[in-house]
Order: C-alpha cells, then structure tokens, then sequence
C-alpha cells in the first residue's frame, strides 16, 4: 500500500517535473522565434504602423517597397555579387587546404605528423595580434585586394581538427593498406578511395567556411578601402548600424520641419532596413534546417576531440 | 589535446627497443615512402608561417618605435616604454573594468543557460515540438554580427524599437538602452545569450547521449524522481564538458567578441563599451600608432595565457579534467 502511494506521488511530481521543463522550452521557443518573426512582418508591413509600435506581430498595411528599394539599390548588390564571389572563391580555397592536410595529418605512418599539429595547434591559443598581422598582409601587397578576404582565412584550426578526426575514424585502416599493397600512390588514394567515401565531411567543412565567409566583416574593414569591392556585410554596417546610430545620437536634438522630412526619410531607412536583413540572412536561414544535420555532425565530430 | 602528447610520449619513449631500432633504421624510407602526404600538408604549413608565425615574429615592434620606411628588423629598440605608458595611462583601469565586466556578465549569465537547455531538451519527448525548438533556437547562430547589431539597434531605438514599446504597454520606463553607458553591458550579454544559447546545447547535447541507461533503470526501481535523475545522472555524466568548456571561455576572457562590441559602440556609451581589442584596433589601425596597439595586444594576450594555464591547472587538481 504505501509502496504503491508513493509510486503514485513520485509519478505526479514527474508530472510537475516534465510540466516545468515543457513550459521552460516554450518560452525559450518564443523568446528566440518573436524577433525573427517581427522582422520577417516588418518587411513587408507599412513603416508608419511599425514605427508606431501597431504592428507587433503579423504584417499589417502589407507592401513591398522595402524589397523594391532593396533591388534598386545598387550598392546591394554589388555587395551581394561580390560577397558570392568572396564565398564561392575563399571556401574552395578552404577545402582545398584544409582537407589534404587534414588527411596526411591522419595518417599514423606519416613521419613529423606530430611537430606539424603542434605547431598547427599553438596558433590556437597564441597569435601575432591585429597590426602585426596587418603589418603582413600590407607586406604581402594584399590591402585592398581580394586575397586580403580569403588567404588570412585559409585555414581555420578548428576545422581542420574537425576533419582530421573524421578522417582517422571513419575512414578503416584496412582499406587504406590494402589498396597500398595494390600499388596505389598517396595521391590516388586520397582522390579515389578517401574523398569519395568523406561526403559527410566535406559537406561539413563546405558549410562552416561558407557561412563565415557569408557573414565576415572584419577583414573587409581591417583591409578594404575601395567600397566598391564592399561585401554584402559592409553594406549592410552602414545601413544598419552607421545610419541608425547617427540618427540615435543625433536625433533627440531636431525639431519641426526638419524632423518631418527625416520622419519621411527615416520611413523609407526602416523599411529598407527590415527588408536587407531579410535579403542578407535568408539564404542561409533557409538552408540551414535542410541542412541542420551536418552542421550538428560537424560540432558532435569537433567536440569527441575536445 | 590529451591524445596529442600521448602521441608525443608514445614517440619518444613508448616503444620496446628493437622496433625502434628497425623504425630508426627504415626512417629514411619511411619518409620518401609518404612523400606526397607533405606535399598535402605543405600548403596548410605556408599559410601558418605566413600569417600566424610571422605576425608573432612582428610582436617584437611592441618593444620598439615602428617606423614603416625602417620595416619590423631595423626600428630603434625602446625597452618597455609602451607597457609603461599603457599602465600610466588614465584609461587603463577603465579598459581593464570594461574587458572583465563584461566577460564575466557573459559567463554568468551565458554559460549555464545552455547546459539547462540541453538537459531539458534531452528529458523531452522526441517529437515534432522537440525538433522545432531546436531548430529555431540554433537559427540565430548563423545571423552575422552586423545583422546582429542592427537587430540590437532597431528593437531599443528610443522612438520604434518594439521592446521599447512593449516596455511601454507593460507600463514601465524604457531606458536609453544603446546611449546610456549602464546599459551597454547588458544589451551586450543579453543579445548574446538569445543568439548562440540554443547552439551552445549541442555539445552538452552530445555528452548527455552518452549517458546509461542502466542508471536510470537502477534509478526508477530506487524511486527516484526524475528530477533527482537528472541532477544525480545526466548532471554528473557532462561535468567533464562543462569543464573544459569552462576552461576554454575562461582562457578566452579578455578576448570578448571585439566585433560586435565594435558595431555598438557610439561617442555616448563609450566609457563601459571600450574594451582593450576596441582599444588596440582604435590606436593601431586608426590612429596608425603601430607600436603602442601591438604592445596593447601583446599585453592582452599574456594576460589570456596566463589565465587559460591557470585555469587548467586548478581544474586539473580539483577534477581530474583539463585540456592538458
């Protein structure tokens, strides 16, 4: 009897229990959801209902002048051809690095494979600094170039660990000696018998290049000073940011006319505004869950080193 | 990291005698054997010299007067004159406040939330609702920082931002979050947290599969709660994680994400915005005083080893766990 009462009780605070932790999902489910969700309204709502605070959820006044002004807006997509190039360009690059030496550094009967990762490794936690760094690539006659984007990028540490585990576990010793024995070189192997079977991984690498040459800035601003080879994330620094931080600091002091043709300009800046957020990130947004898997993969693969 | 010196212990001292005999004798061969594998790695190795050793062969310009006609070997050596200055200086301690303040925000506030999210992610049920959380909350990670900052700043503008609004509904006073130097630290940590909680879980994630089942078998037939489960068996089987993730931030502390930091800072929220990679950006490349941001960094960077040894070291006497 008792045993049975207090199976009977246990079952109900577990009931609280799984109460608690369902309703603590639900809110981290709308906290993140809400501001993407506002967003995406946003731009397609009238400027006057959003900045009146009307529009808080659903798309109200709906227009598409904000996508209009986007593909008038040459800078855009000059931005946005240049950062595809950038993209496309700097993760063939990546993979063409990354995953050769990743496979040598995983092979056990390559002598040196140890001082190599060591000295690969230490650039993990100890680096030159922002201007000695600078002071190379100005050296290398790299500012303003393309090759200011991509070079100082080329490997990333992380990612080649990444690879290089994916590398010594997946692919069977056996095979590799086997196909040796055959009489097939180094270069054969890697080509014929390792790639092909390390779709999973170059998905992996492919992706998390490709996103952070999507999103990059800094290099941009470090080592770029023509705007027209401006990516798309430099574009996007002064209209979201420079514009609206000006107009931040600055506003409070601004009254009458003035204020009316700016209300009017500020209109036309925040539906832009909503409308390029939505343009820059949605390719990879809209991707990313068709994809969510590899990118999982990818950090599970990472972290069996950590 | 372990595995790595393992490898180094096992090189040099692991093998009985004659197999190490016969290896030295065939080392030669050993290596024309694999010849092409250097060539794989020779590129990967040219792009580490290039822009990782030799920028750290570039930091001796922090003990000298960089002058850009004389190159990085032959400027005039000037000891420690920019440490000194640096130190002297009115804003040190401000940066130094600045840099940990908000790193520290960041840990406490941003470093349990993805370990509860991830145990209740595994406590729920496989399921449509599951799926959707967590494909929503690891979304925000691949928003870039400039979109990022934009975000910040269009929901706290004073006149439409909507959390202002809403602040407004509820009927409380809206601070000037992005001009009011109190509230820099908190926008900073607060966004962050939204963006990357949800894909901070996958590796917690990760260790939980690892967890069991036995345990919790063993666990119901004692009558224990599920909560107490969670607490006594999923909690303890990630502390090694949780370890050295928290060795890791810990090492990482003065280095805070110098990016987005960057696209918020304004002339108004300056004084608890400025942190030292702001600062060395600041005086290095915009105001080209070259050898003062680089002894700047490097101070930065000693601080950041220094911390990262520490750290391990205590969680290596007290855990057991370390990176090392």
């Amino acid at each position: 009897m008792n045993l049975a009462n207090s199976a009977i009780k246990a079952s109900r605070g577990d009931r609280l229990f799984m109460f608690g932790v369902y309703l603590f999902l639900a809110v981290a489910l709308v906290v993140v959801l809400y501001p993407l969700i506002y967003i995406l309204s946003a731009s397609i709502s009238s400027p006057k209902l959003v900045n009146a605070g009307d529009m808080w959820l659903w798309p109200k006044g709906i227009t598409w002048d904000g996508y209009t002004l986007v593909f008038q807006n040459s800078k855009i997509w000059t931005g946005y051809l240049n950062t595809i190039i950038y993209t496309v360009l700097g993760t063939a690059l990546n993979l063409a690095v990354t995953l050769p030496a990743a496979y040598a550094l995983s092979r056990s009967d390559f002598v040196g494979r140890t001082l190599f990762v060591i000295i690969i490794l230490v650039t993990m936690f100890f680096n030159g600094g922002l201007v000695p760094t600078y002071l190379v690539v100005k050296d290398l006659h790299l500012i303003n170039t393309m090759g200011a984007l991509i070079l100082p990028v080329a490997v990333s540490v992380w990612n080649l660990i990444v690879a290089r585990t994916f590398f010594q576990t997946t692919i069977p010793r056996e095979l590799q000696e086997a196909a040796q024995i055959d009489g097939c070189t180094n270069l054969r192997l890697f080509t014929r018998v390792v790639l092909p079977l390390s779709f999973p991984i170059i998905a992996v690498m492919a992706l998390f290049y490709g996103v952070a040459h999507w999103n990059s800035y800094l290099p941009s601003l470090l080592y770029l000073n023509d705007a027209a080879k401006y990516p798309l994330q430099m574009v996007l620094r002064q209209i979201l940011v420079l514009q609206e931080m000006t107009a931040e600091t600055t506003g409070a002091a601004i009254s009458g006319d003035i204020a009316k043709a700016m209300n009017s300009k500020a209109e036309t800046a925040s539906l832009l505004k909503y409308a390029v957020i939505v343009v820059s990130t949605l390719p990879i947004i809209a991707v990313y869950p068709f994809l969510q898997r590899y990118f999982v993969q990818g950090v599970m693969i990472g972290s069996v080193k950590g | 990291m372990k595995a790595e010196t393992q490898q180094v212990q096992a090189m040099d001292g692991g093998l009985p005698l004659p197999t190490k005999l016969a290896e030295r004798a065939s080392l030669g061969k050993r290596i024309w054997r694999n010849w092409e594998l250097y060539l794989f790695v020779a590129p990967a190795l040219v792009y580490f010299i290039l822009f990782h050793y030799l920028p750290m062969y570039g930091i001796q310009i922090a003990f000298k007067n960089f002058m850009p006609a004389k190159g990085v070997m032959d400027s005039p050596w000037v000891g420690f004159a920019h440490f000194e200055r640096f130190f002297n200086s009115y804003y040190f301690w401000d940066l130094i406040w600045n840099t940990f303040g908000i790193s520290l925000y960041a840990l406490a506030v941003g470093f349990p939330l993805p370990i509860i999210l991830a145990l209740a992610f595994n406590e729920a049920k496989n399921g449509w609702f599951k799926k959707s959380v967590q494909t929503v909350t690891y979304a925000p990670h691949f928003i870039s920082v400039v979109v990022m900052a934009g975000m910040i700043i269009t929901f706290l503008s004073p006149s439409s931002g909507i959390i202002v609004k809403i602040m407004e509904w509820v009927g409380i006073d809206a601070p000037q979050f992005l001009t009011d130097p109190r509230w820099f630290k908190t926008v900073y940590v607060l966004s962050d947290v939204w963006q990357s909680a949800g894909w901070g879980t996958i590796i917690y994630l990760a260790a939980l599969a690892g967890v069991d089942p036995q345990l919790h078998e063993a666990a119901i037939v004692d009558g224990a709660s599920r909560f107490k489960r969670v607490l006594h068996i999923n909690l303890p089987t990630i502390v090694p994680t949780i370890t050295i993730m928290l060795i890791l931030n810990m090492g990482n502390i003065l280095g805070v994400g110098f990016e987005k930091i960057l696209l918020l800072q304004n002339s108004l929220n300056m004084e608890s915005s400025d942190v030292i990679s702001t600062f060395v950006y600041r005086t290095g490349l915009v105001d080209a005083q070259y050898s003062f941001s680089t002894a700047v960094g490097l101070f930065n960077s000693v601080i950041n080893a220094i911390l990262l040894i520490l750290v391990n070291r205590i969680a290596k006497r007290t855990s057991e766990t370390s990176l090392w």
